[in-house]
Formats: C-alpha cells, structure tokens, sequence
C-alpha cells in the first residue's frame, strides 16, 4: 500500500516550492512558511511532498480505521473487513439502530473479558468521512475537506488524530486485534510533516 | 433390504420397538393419597428391559409417580415423562390427557416426571429418555389412555352420587353434568373417583370426537418463557450453592498434567480447586467469580494420547476412500455394471463439516451429594442414562439418588449423551469436594462449542448413470465417516456388520426406483467425540442424495418435480408431501422477479417432509433464502401449531448450518470459540415459512427433526438451477455463487 | 463496592465488585434469573436488559456502571409496550425452549417503543443480535408486527 518514496507524482511544482525553500533554509533552522498550520516545514520533508500523505493513508487503510469509516451503513469488524455480524447499521445519528446502538454492547474501555472493543463515544463516521475504496488522493481530498469532515481544518485534523480517544483505540485494540502497524507518535510525526507541507494531496 | 435404520430402531432395545407398538401394561393399578384427590397411572413394574447396559441392573420398585393428578383444587397436572427442551413435550402430552378426559384446557398444568425407566420409559427406547423424535409418538395412546381411565372414574363418582347411569353424563371442556342440569368439575369428584376401581380397559375416542387433538391450543409454557418466571437448570439458586468451571484440555483425549492452583485460590469469591477426570474445577460463591478463577489458573496438559490432526488432515484421508469399495449397506441389482453401460455418468464428491449443536443454555448440572445420597437438577434427555452414570460416578445405588428434570434451553441432540458426560462431570466435583452443598456446574459458551459430540465429518460420493432416454438405471453411494454409536453402549444394537445405521439412514433409504443401487461405508477412527445432531444422518445423506437428485434430473432435462414424482410411482406419502409443497409454492408459476425455487425432499423418523426454497442471488456471490415451502405428513398432527413450530424451527436450524456451520481444527485443537466464530442463523438470514400438514390418520411420527435437513439440499438446488453451481461442500459461504446460464 | 442502583423500580444496594458484568449480578445476587447468560460477549443477545431505557447487554456492563442508574429486566417490564409484547409472544406461541425470549422480549421492547410500526428490514435491524437457536425468528417477526397493532 505505501507508494515509491522517490516516485515522482504530479502537483510536482507545488512540491518544488516547498522543497526549495525547505532546502534552502535547512541549515537555519525550520522555515517559517505562510499557511502552513505549523508555520515551519520539518527537514523530514521528501523530494515529492506528495508522498508525504502514503504513510497517513496507510495507517487509516488500516482496518483498526477503516473498520468504522464505511461508504455505506455498515461498519466492518475483523482483519478482513467483513461487515459487522448482527446486521449492525449506522442509525440516524452514527451511533446505531433504534435498539442496536453502538452503546449496547460497546462500553468506553475494552471489556478484558470478553474482548467486545470499547472506547468513549464509540460510533460509526458520518457518511461524509467514508473512506473505503478510495485511493490516496480522493482519501487526502476527503480527509481535508471541512465540509466533509466535520469542519476540521488540518490543525484540527492532526489534532484529532492525536488525542482522540476513539481514534487512539486503533492502537490498543484489545483481544487479539491487530494494533495499527504504525507507532502512533510516529504516525502524528507524519501528519505534522504533512500538514507543515500544506498537507499537500497526490494526485491518485 | 432396506430396513429403516431412523434413530428410532437404534434406540429400540425392547421387541416392541417402534411407535406403533406401544404394549398393554401387564397391570393397571391406580394410586391415591388420601385427600389429595386422584392420581392415576401405572405403578406396576415392567419387566422387560432390554439390552440398556444403564438399567440392566435397575431394581423393581422404584417407579411411584402416575400420569394423572386430578386435585380438589381442580386442577389437572399431568406428568411429563419427557424432557422439553422446545420441541413442545409438555404441550403435546397435556393435550393427549386432556382430549381423553374432556378437561378444561386452563385446568392443564404439567410436571415433569421423575426418574424412572420402568413407569416413565420411552416405548421405542425400553428406558427412560427422548430422542429420535419419538416423543409424542410413543406416547400417544399410553397418555390417551390414562386421560380415558381418569375420566371413566370421574365418569363412575358422578353417576354414583346422582344416581344416574354413567352414559347420561357428559364431560365438557372440564364440567361433568347431567341433564336435569346438575353439574361438578373433575375436581369435586375427584376425592370420590379415587375411591372407586379402577376400569381394566377404557374406549378411546375416535378422530371424529377429537376436540383437542388436531387444533390449535396454546403452549402450556408460553406464558413463563414469556415473563422470565420459566427455571432452567442454570437458573437453580439454592442455599449454599456453589458455581463451578471448569478448565478442560484444549485438545480432545488430553489429561491433566500439572497444574497451579495458587492464584486461582486467591480469586475473589473461589472456595476450591479440585482435580476431577475431565480436568480442573473451580468451585466459588457465584457465576462470575468461578470465571473469574478459572481464568487465573494454569494447567499443563499430557496431549500423548490426544487427538492432533487438523480438519485438512482428515478430510484428506477419508477423500482416499473414496476410491475403495466400502462394507456394504444395500445392494439392489449391480451400479457397477449398469454403470459402465450408462449413457451419462453424473458423479459428485460431497464434504460435510464437523457441527456443533449450541443450544441457548449451554451446558449445566445441579449435584448435592452428601455421601449416601444425591440429588441432581439438570434438562435430562435421557434420564435413565444421566441416572445410571451419576449412580456409577457416586457410587450411589439408584433409590439414592434423585434426577429432577428442568426445562431446558435447547438440546437438538446435545442433551442425550451415551457417556453423560457432563452429569458424570457434575456428580466428579460434588464427590471430589465432598461436602453436602448443591454445586452448579455451568458451561461457558466458549466451552461448548469447543467441548465436542459434534456432528462428524462425512465424504461421500455419488455416481449415477442415465441411459439415453433420460433414465436413471444405476446409483452407487459411498459415505466415509465416523461411527456416532461406535464405543457407546449403544454400539451392539445399531452396528451390524460394520455398518452404523445413524450413518446410512436416508442413503440407504433412498426411495426412488432405481433398478440398480449400492450404498458403502466406511467407518473412520478419530478422537473427536462425535454425537447426533438434529436429523442425525439425514443432516449429510439429504443433501447428498437429494441434490444429486437435482444434477440428474438436469442430465435429463427434467423438471425437478416432475423428475421425481416420475420415480416415486409406489411412495404415496412421498409424492403426496412433494405434490402438496410444489402446489403451495406454485411451483408451475414464475417464482418473483430475481428469485429461483429448489426442491428437496426426504423421509426421517418415519415422517415425510418436501420443502421448496426461493433465493434471491446477491452482488458479490452472496444469496438470501427469500421463502420456504414446507410440506410434512407426521401422521396425525396432535398439535398443528406446533408441527408447524417444529418445522419453522427446523428449517431455521437447518439453514444456519447450511449457510455457516463448521467447526474445524488446527493440530486438533477447535478454531471456533463463541457465536462470533461459529455464527447462528440470525433474524436477518429468515425466510418467510409456510407450512402445510398432509391430513392424515396414520398414528404421529416424528415432526422435531425432519424438517431440518431439507433445507440444505432445497437451497442447493435452487442455488444450482440458478448458478449452474453445485454445493459439494458444506457449509455455503465457502463459495461464491454467481448467476449462470441456467437461470431458472 | 457498594453501588446504588434502580431495578425494575426498586431502590437497591449491590455488594459486587466492579467489575462485575451486571448479568451476573442480577442473576447470582439478585435472583433475577429471568435475563439469561448465552455468550458473555454481547454475540447472542440473551442477557439484553434496559439501562436508562437503552436496549444493553448485560453481560457487557459492570457494576460499576450502573450507579445511580436505572435497570429494568424482564421481570419488570410491565409498561404498555412491554405488555403488548408479551401478550403478542403469548398469542403466537412464539417460545419453543423458551431461553433466549426474555432478550428477545427487551430487544423488541427496544425497538417498538421508538418505532411503533417497524417494517421487516427494521425488524431485521433490530433483532439480529438476538440468537435464537430454535430459530423461532419466523414469530418473533410476526408477534412484533402483532405488538405494534397494540402499541
């Protein structure tokens, strides 16, 4: 799933311009570059800036992600994504069916026990933060638009993606699910490279 | 040649076997205590058991409770000799006694029946237990008979006190009365019948003056599975009672090597660790401490003797005799030679996996044993058997001990057990621990479904050969798999000549005339304990055979129906239950846009049951069973609704394992773990049923099981006329069924 | 751990530890064996019992987490709804073993008390966490239809 590091992609001019100032002023410290919500770029930025969004769609391909980000109704659950078993839909308001809700079964901890996943306001993504199927660039495209995600811009995007508790489940998923495969505090490395980079989308 | 082999005849020690044979007491005799109104039943021993290694040694005398307890309250308790763990025993018992005695249906109550083989036996089993469908037929003129004889008594008090010949009373729904209109219930009188004789011999009713029999009546347990009020043996709670786990080997034939107990102990609420011979107990205060405790504790097992191979393993070897000729188990003509002048040879390779029953409550057994004496509470299916084992585990003789039947929450097999496993279990801890407190001993569900007696794999294959006209002239069936009744008590009397009857029945049944036949066995040695499971051999023998059925009726360019109506010219109760579904189905109309229909259609446990399936393909090689049409001639319907119950149920059961059932192993371990793993049908996977009873005046056959193992075969061949796939290897989600050219 | 807790409209004191599933609690401390065990992991339905009204799985809430809350079991659902439900179940002979009817019951309480003319699909939606090994969904559909004539 992760893309050619070197790979040249299109958006290459945009890329080139941070590139070249990021070289530039590697020596002195960041840069402080205007829209970026970190107001510097890291050294860690690569040749194509573009690829600076692989590692990210890696880890929210991954199925602790994805399993809750359908296209449709139904969440997924397990390493091969199946659709959750009872019949379990989405509801109105994301958190279930009239009497199946998200809160039926799941508390806001994992249950040590019996392994039912749990973490606080345990619920499906809106349709507009449907991510599966998608390639990198309509995922980056989706993830940034505010009228689909939920009015976050990039800061508050990294910021979700560091401290929300739902979201830092998909390290600790308790029972025998595979953790994300990325370290989280490499993963948050990776969105504040990007977003430094005016969290720049690849082109497919 | 083809004798019926149904688990009937399997458990038909006595030489009465069979429903239709129920036997004259060699004496009546009527009980009373006094001012305790009327009860009446058999209290003479029986001595005629057979060959039930558990009750050969059972003494005379034990037997105390009768069918019948009229109370001057007015109520009418019957006494239920079977366990019902859904199939609706209670009800159908209740209503045989309340058609013959004319009670008021709410004056009804039920109570389930001591233990005891001789009052209380099956008539198609020689001991006391269910099984096989057989427990309304076996007891459908015994319990007639006792409503008959309470009534003629009732009948006899009456005329007495009013001083009018019986024949002018009448019985009606519970009142006794005369014409000048003097009227009593069965409860004011009953003081006064207890005092009379009891008559030698009653007239029963006939169908005609059925009011019961034949009608829709409610269930006598509706009412408490309703408010939560209904007690299954998990719900016991006695003073003191301990909950017990406990840890068995992750592979099956594995002891206890070691084990270390220390954090275990120190659990909150456990009281004990004990070694008993299934493994490791823990005894608590409560459920979720015992849990708890077993979760804190390490056990080493000695798997030298365990059972390692995997399900690919095994699959494997039973695949390779499917090449050599097996012992055979029917032989009509010659399929080899008519085979090798066949015009077309249609060959099939079937492969079913192993199944686990999973009934709702998972396994449980109350035991309080004080050293001289036991009681035991737990759904027993075959108490005489579960009774014999505790006395042998206690060291107990039977009069001391106590087996209480409780409802039970499913069985579908699992709760009838040649070894008795878990009440053998229950009664090792109570010894072990030696104290005369009750202990529930309580599976979890992760232990049941890896705890074994599963439906075994079997491999077959199928060869059948049409001549040009479309003929079939030879069929050759070969089944590879393990023996249900092999290394059980029950091994002398259903394995013969290295056939075991539960794993041809159905295939050596098979009704169509077809001139030339064989069907072959071969018996496999494994070390899973292996049991029957709702429809026993008709769970793989159906489908194999009747979608087999399915592939020639296609070599032929048959219709399905007409195909096998062509070859049913001398079965009338199979062609009439085909005849009835396919006309309810509208088989010779087009099925709704984007469905198919399929048939299947099969005899167990002497009932006839056809079934037509509507599926509706998915994207992505999913399906949805949309309809079924289900057909059965059980002879008399005592209780239509709850045929119709068992048959809703039955196709349900039926289907779950169709779409999703299998246990597997991996180095002989089970994969599978809880519902998650081993998914049940689900709300969402139900079709719509309707079912339809062939009127009839033949005495009841089985309606539990029979209208289970259709549905595989009726889904399979309509999934094969839709796709143009066959379904070789169970269960359904292994492949993906996409629409083919043979769009119905 | 003391916790304070409402069942089925009675004030109660519990002695269990935390952690407890409450599933175990109702039925070993206080007696209400009518909400049954069959999973221990929220796959089959049968301990479903209301909290604050929502349909949960008792075998999923600790005692903890009750505290200061509402807990109604089968024993103790006795609103309009409720009743329609029953009487349906009992109309129809819907029960055959009987086990899992008592979730069964809560579940479909659940879903008509918010939902008073549910559809098949609905239905489908609402009860598929319910197991039933007897397979008595074709009536469980039915009585739910039946209920909702009542409701």
């Amino acid at each position: 799933m992760a893309q050619g590091r070197m790979r040249l992609t299109a958006g290459l001019s945009a890329a080139f311009a941070v590139v070249t100032v990021a070289g530039m002023l590697e020596s002195a410290g960041p840069a402080r570059i205007s829209g970026s919500p970190f107001g510097y770029v890291t050294p860690a930025l690569a040749a194509d800036n573009g690829d600076l969004f692989a590692p990210i769609a890696e880890v929210l391909r991954h199925p602790r992600c994805m399993n809750c980000h359908p296209r449709d109704d139904r969440p997924r659950q397990g390493e091969d994504r199946h659709p959750h078993q009872q019949n379990v839909v989405r509801g109105d308001d994301g958190l279930g069916f009239t009497n199946m809700r998200c809160t039926s079964c799941h508390r806001e901890e994992n249950n040590a026990y019996s392994a039912v996943p749990g973490a606080p306001t345990w619920h499906l993504a809106p349709l507009s933060m449907g991510w599966q199927g998608l390639n990198n660039a309509d995922l980056c495209a989706a993830l940034k638009d505010e009228k689909r995600n939920g009015g976050r811009n990039v800061a508050a995007l990294v910021e979700h993606m560091d401290k929300d508790k739902l979201v830092l489940w998909g390290w600790e998923p308790g029972g025998k699910r595979a953790p994300v495969s990325t370290p989280h505090d490499q993963f948050v490395k990776q969105l504040k490279d990007w977003a430094a980079a005016d969290a720049p989308c690849p082109k497919s | 040649m083809t004798a019926s082999s149904s688990l009937t005849d399997i458990f038909s020690m006595a030489p009465q076997a069979g429903a239709a044979a129920m036997p004259q007491p060699s004496r009546r005799s009527f009980l009373k205590l006094s001012g305790s109104g009327l009860i009446l039943g058999l209290a003479a021993p029986i001595p005629d058991l057979g060959g039930a290694a558990q009750a050969a040694a059972w003494p005379a005398g034990l037997a105390t409770d009768p069918f019948v307890r009229i109370g001057p309250d007015n109520i009418v308790t019957v006494i239920i000799k079977h366990l019902d763990k859904g199939q609706g025993a209670a009800t159908g018992l209740a209503t045989l006694v309340a058609e013959e005695l004319d009670a008021g249906w709410t004056q009804i109550r039920t109570e389930f029946a001591p233990s005891d083989p001789i009052i209380y036996k099956n008539f198609a089993f020689g001991v006391q237990g269910v099984g096989g469908s057989t427990g309304l037929a076996n007891s459908y003129e015994q319990y007639r008979r006792a409503g008959a004889t309470a009534r003629a008594m009732i009948l006899a008090a009456a005329a007495k006190e009013w001083g009018v010949k019986p024949s002018e009373i009448a019985i009606t729904n519970g009142v006794v009365s005369i014409k000048s209109g003097k009227t009593a219930t069965l409860g004011a009188l009953a003081d006064a019948a207890a005092k009379g004789p009891v008559p030698s011999d009653v007239t029963l009713k006939t169908p005609d003056q059925f009011v019961y029999i034949g009608k829709k009546f409610p269930r006598v347990d509706s009412a408490a599975k309703t408010n939560g009020t209904a007690k299954f043996t998990i719900d016991q709670q006695m003073e003191g009672m301990l909950v017990c786990v406990i840890a068995r080997p992750p592979k099956f034939g594995a002891t206890v090597a070691s084990f270390y107990a220390t954090a275990a102990e120190k659990s909150p609420g456990v009281v004990a660790i004990l070694q008993v011979p299934q493994g490791v107990a823990v005894l608590a205060k409560d459920t979720w401490s015992a849990i708890r405790g077993r979760q804190a504790l390490k056990v080493s097992w000695d798997e030298s003797k365990a059972e390692k191979r995997s399900t690919a393993d095994l699959v494997s070897e039973y695949r390779a005799l499917l090449d050599k000729p097996g012992a055979v188990a029917r032989k009509d003509g010659d399929a080899e030679a008519a085979l090798a002048k066949a015009a077309k040879i249609v060959t099939a390779d079937f492969e079913f996996p192993y199944l686990a029953h999973a009934p709702m409550e998972p396994l449980d057994c109350v035991v309080r044993y004080d050293g001289s004496s036991a009681e035991i509470w737990t759904g027993s299916q075959l108490q005489t058997v579960d009774h014999g084992t505790a006395c042998s585990v206690l060291g107990l003789k039977p009069e001391a001990v106590q087996l209480h039947t409780v409802w039970a929450g499913g069985s579908f097999g699992r709760r009838a057990i040649a070894d008795a496993h878990f009440v053998a279990e229950a009664c090792a801890v109570a010894k072990a621990y030696g104290k005369p407190v009750p202990i529930k001993v309580i599976w979890t569900r992760e232990d049941d479904i890896k705890g074994g007696y599963y439906r075994p794999i079997y491999v077959h294959r199928v060869r059948a050969g049409l001549d040009k006209d479309g003929n079939v002239i030879a069929w050759h069936h070969r089944i590879v798999g393990q023996s249900i009744m092999a290394g059980t008590p029950f091994e002398a009397m259903s394995v013969k000549n290295g056939i075991d009857a539960t794993s041809v029945e159905g295939a050596n049944t098979l009704p169509y005339a077809i001139p030339n036949l064989t069907v072959e066995l071969h018996t496999m040695k494994v070390g899973i304990p292996v049991l029957w499971w709702r429809s026993v051999g008709a769970t793989h023998n159906a489908h194999a055979t009747e979608h087999m059925i399915d592939l020639l009726a296609k070599e032929a360019g048959q219709d399905p129906v007409a195909f096998r109506l062509s070859l049913l010219k001398d079965k009338p109760r199979h062609a009439g239950v085909l005849k009835l579904a396919a006309d309810k189905a509208g088989w010779n109309t087009a099925p709704p846009p984007g469905t198919t229909r399929g048939v299947a259609l099969h005899e167990s446990f002497r009932s006839y049951v056809a079934q037509i399936a509507e599926v509706t393909l998915k994207p992505g090689g999913e399906f949805k069973v949309t309809r079924v049409v289900s057909a059965i001639d059980c002879g008399v319907a005592v209780n239509p609704d709850v045929v119709h119950a068992q048959m809703e149920g039955g196709i349900g059961y039926g289907l779950g394992a169709a779409l999703r059932g299998a246990i597997t192993l991996k180095g002989g371990e089970v994969e599978q773990a809880n519902f998650d793993t081993y998914e049940p049908l689900r709300m969402s996977d139900m079709p719509a049923i309707e079912s339809y009873i062939v009127p009839s005046a033949e005495a009841p056959t089985g309606v539990g099981e029979p209208g289970t193992p259709v549905v595989l075969p009726a889904v399979a061949n309509a999934l094969f006329r839709a796709t143009g796939q066959r379904t070789l290897q169970l269960p359904m989600n292994k492949q993906k069924y996409q629409s083919g050219p043979l769009k119905a | 751990m003391s916790i304070s807790v409402n069942i089925n409209g009675e004030k109660r004191k519990l002695d269990a530890a935390p952690d407890t599933p409450l599933l175990w609690v109702l039925r070993d401390e206080l007696g209400l064996t009518g909400t049954k065990y069959g999973c221990g992991a929220a796959l089959c339905g049968a301990c479903s019992v209301h909290l604050d009204g929502e349909v949960v799985r008792s075998c999923q809430i600790q005692a903890q987490d009750v505290e200061g809350r509402t807990v109604t079991t089968i024993e103790g659902a006795d609103d309009k709804v409720a009743q329609a439900v029953k009487a349906a179940w009992n109309k129809l002979d819907v029960a055959q073993c009987g086990y899992c009817q008592s979730g069964q019951i809560m579940s479909a309480i659940g879903l008509l008390s918010q939902n008073a003319k549910p559809t098949n699909d609905d239905i489908d939606k609402a009860m598929d966490g319910n197991v039933c090994r007897c397979a008595t969904y074709h009536r469980i559909r039915a009585a739910i239809h039946e209920a909702a004539k009542s409701v």
